[in-house]
């Protein structure tokens, strides 16, 4: 390797660690303006034209507080744990295409790759947990544990019958193959696992449990303050992002747009806009549904994971292998094929939202406050009088 | 798969008899114990094996430093005690003392204190309802809570001068007259009001995550709840349909016609929802009591120093968080021989215990919300 070779390979990861490092930080900016628009608030206002340098002031006041540790801290684990939650974020975007031709190295496992990298990032929160020798940290980091982890199940099997519909790991031939229908038609199913388990993965409202601020106190970020908690925070929103870039790739069709009249440069340009248009509404989502949720319980977020998603995809891989079988059997049956692949996972989705929405509620009836009217009482109270006297 | 089952494990425990359980303190300082307040909690992984409240870091000695104010001074301290309700807890020791003066309090004042405190009903309420929400993980109902919780204390800026500590109501009456524009303001804001009350019950109440948040945990039943001395709210949502206002009334209470929201499970959602049906018959007094407040003297005048004559006396009143009895002994002199607050909170907060019996650590935040604790009043 040339001394030329190694200088651009820096560049190119120094400009990509810029790069998301500027997406995280104004994401920051994005969640705090649409939270409040949902909580009818102005936001930040005050930083530069509307609260656009916002985030740029918070890093310097990040940046320049006291990093604090606990005395009691394991410190090579308390400082290395920012680091080992950062460095998956960044890892996985080698090989994340934005547009056709804009990505650093095509793998053609890229899939694996992404799925492999992503689960690294509960031991950083478990260490930052166990180094910062707090109860509430070693606590928040065990629930990370467990909810990564379980949840990593479904968000790698509605992966895999992506996988299956386009024959390929490799991303960019995924986005390709949505040429004429993005892969949320033909798998709703999937799409909702997938985007629930990231939820999940993230850490976020309703499943933020292994920070929640009401019970854990930041979990595993307890102890942390100033430029190591920035990190922390940076590599959460760089996965924000990641997920709904992932979501964009393989259930929205990407870049793609059936009719995408240009050609050379301009192309190139439309298909970025597009995909950031794309994964911003799929921000705007998971920030959506920050805004309106709360947070479930460690043992109910189990058993949604693990009695109703990893089941669903478990079936959801099922039919669809069966039925991309038959349809590779039989030419006859291969054009309607989609359709009943469709239709078939939208039931599913329809009857797992009632099995939620309706089912969900342990202890039966939300009628149980009835209203007692007050001259009821007093009539009461006077014929009790009545007797005693 | 029957109903309830998706969101509930049973979560096999293994008791390992060398392993020790975890011992947290949660508190003093731990953003949701609403206030200063220790529970040392023993945990198996997720699951809370025992707990044990502490109290006291908030004690400022109110009780005692009464008996060395005049009886005017003393309205103050009471508005400190549970700084989210000032105006019950003012209306509480005024009655205390007028009832020991034998003062007849003119009948525009008794109208204008209950709609106030009705409207401090609410308020606090609203701080519950915003306050729970981030309690259950969402942070939404809290802005919203406020947002209603604010338009009642600007009306209370206009009326009484301040936003929470009002000193407002005195002995004998209130410290001023309302301004003429009183009843078309009070009208506004029930009217916002209305609304935004509809719009926080739409917002959280019927949740499905917040329904298997709430729903079956930290129950307490009826026998329990009495024997425990919990009062209000909570012991409403467990079931006994008993208020101050009606069974023992105080004020002008019986004359309104309102009704009594009772749950019947004793769990935190009943406790939950009890208050936020309770806003509105809040709402439902203050408009009768607009429709009949008459004018006239808003003030009894007395002469010299309050000096209640010698004796003792005991007054209830139905607080936002329960019942808050007032006991007051005088020596005849215009300082207070000696004054007990039955605080609502305080007794609420002895139940806990029996609330927090297997529960995880997650629920032990919303069981604490939802008996809607103020530390200023348990610690007095």
């Amino acid at each position: 390797m040339t001394l030329i070779e190694v200088l651009k390979y820096l560049s190119l990861a120094g400009g990509l660690f810029f790069l998301l490092t500027m997406v995280a930080a104004y994401l920051t900016l994005m969640e705090r303006k649409v939270l409040a628009r949902i909580q009818q608030r102005m936001g930040p206002t005050y930083v530069g034209f509307k609260g656009i340098l916002q985030p740029l002031a918070d890093a310097i006041k990040l940046i320049t507080k006291e990093d604090l540790l606990p005395s009691w801290a394991d410190r090579s684990i308390y400082w290395l744990a920012p680091i080992a939650v950062l460095v998956p974020a960044v890892l996985m975007w080698v090989t994340i295409p934005v547009t056709g031709e804009l990505v650093l190295s095509n793998f053609d496992m890229g899939l694996l790759y992404i799925t492999a990298i992503s689960v690294l990032s509960v031991m950083g929160l478990v260490m930052a947990g166990w180094g910062s020798a707090n109860k509430w940290a070693v606590m928040g980091g065990l629930r990370a544990a467990g909810q990564l982890v379980s949840y990593e199940i479904p968000f790698i099997m509605s992966i895999l019958a992506i996988a299956m519909l386009a024959q390929s790991l490799n991303l960019r031939e995924i986005v390709f193959q949505q040429n004429h229908f993005a892969f949320i038609l033909k798998q709703p199913l999937a799409f909702f696992i997938f985007f629930t388990a990231g939820l999940a993965e993230l850490g976020r409202i309703p499943f933020d449990i292994h920070h929640a601020e009401s019970e854990v106190v930041g979990g595993p970020f307890v102890e942390y303050s100033g430029a190591h908690w920035a990190v922390f925070y940076l590599a959460e929103y760089m996965n924000t992002f990641t997920v709904a870039v992932l979501t964009t790739l393989l259930f929205l069709g990407g870049w793609i747009w059936p009719t995408m009249p240009f050609d050379g440069t301009l192309h190139n340009l439309l298909s970025l806009i597009l995909f950031m248009f794309k994964t911003i509404l799929v921000i705007y989502l998971i920030f959506w549904i920050r805004g309106t949720f709360p947070r479930l319980r460690i043992d109910q977020l189990m058993a949604f994971g693990w009695k109703i998603l990893v089941p669903l995809s478990f079936i959801n891989i099922l039919i669809t292998s069966s039925i991309l079988f038959f349809a590779d059997r039989n030419p006859a049956f291969s054009p309607i094929s989609h359709w009943i692949m469709s239709l078939t996972s939208l039931m599913l989705l329809v009857f797992t939202v009632y099995l939620i929405k309706y089912r969900a509620n342990a202890n039966g009836d939300v009628d149980s406050v009835r209203l007692v009217s007050a001259s009821e009482i007093r009539q009461n109270i006077l014929k009790k009088n009545e007797v005693t006297h | 798969m029957k109903s309830g089952d998706i969101f509930n494990m049973e979560v096999q425990q293994i008791h390992n008899d060398d392993a020790i359980d975890l011992m947290i303190n949660m508190g003093p300082q731990h953003p949701s114990t609403h206030g200063v307040f220790r529970l040392v909690i023993w945990v198996d992984g997720e699951k809370i094996v025992k707990a044990e409240p502490h109290i006291g870091y908030l004690h400022r000695g109110s009780e005692k430093i009464c008996e060395s104010e005049y009886y005017n001074q003393v309205i103050t301290l009471f508005d400190r005690m549970d700084y989210v309700s000032n105006l019950n807890n003012e209306l509480a020791f005024s009655l205390a003392v007028e009832k020991m003066m034998s003062l007849d309090v003119p009948e525009r004042a008794q109208y204008i204190r209950v709609i106030l405190c009705e409207l401090n009903r609410i308020a606090s309420h609203m701080l519950f309802y915003g306050v729970y929400g981030l309690d259950a993980g969402a942070t939404t109902p809290m802005l919203y809570g406020f947002r209603e919780r604010e338009r009642i204390q600007e009306l209370f800026e206009s009326v009484t001068g301040a936003r929470l500590m009002h000193n407002y109501i005195r002995i004998g009456g209130l410290k001023q007259d309302v301004g003429p524009d009183f009843k078309s303001k009070v009208l506004k804001v029930t009217e916002d009001l209305k609304r935004g009350i509809e719009e926080c019950d739409v917002l959280l109440s019927k949740n499905e995550m917040f329904l298997v948040r709430t729903k079956g945990i930290g129950i307490i039943n009826a026998a329990d709840a009495v024997n425990y001395g919990v009062s209000g709210p909570s012991l409403r949502a467990s079931g006994i349909a008993y208020d101050v206002r009606v069974n023992d009334p105080y004020s002008i209470y019986d004359r309104f016609d309102f009704s009594i929201p009772v749950g019947s499970n004793g769990d935190c959602w009943d406790r939950y929802y009890v208050r936020i049906e309770e806003m509105k018959q809040s709402l439902r007094i203050i408009e009768q009591a607009l429709r009949d407040m008459p004018d006239g003297e808003i003030s009894t005048p007395i002469k010299g120093m309050v000096r209640p004559p010698k004796g003792e006396v005991f007054i209830r009143t139905e607080s936002p968080r329960g019942d808050l009895s007032v006991f007051l002994v005088s020596d005849g002199s215009d300082k207070p021989y000696r004054v007990k607050v039955r605080a609502p909170s305080f007794a609420n907060l002895q139940a806990l215990e029996i609330m927090l019996r297997d529960t995880y650590l997650a629920d032990a935040v919303l069981v604490l919300g939802s008996i809607d604790i103020i530390m200023g009043e348990v610690d007095r």
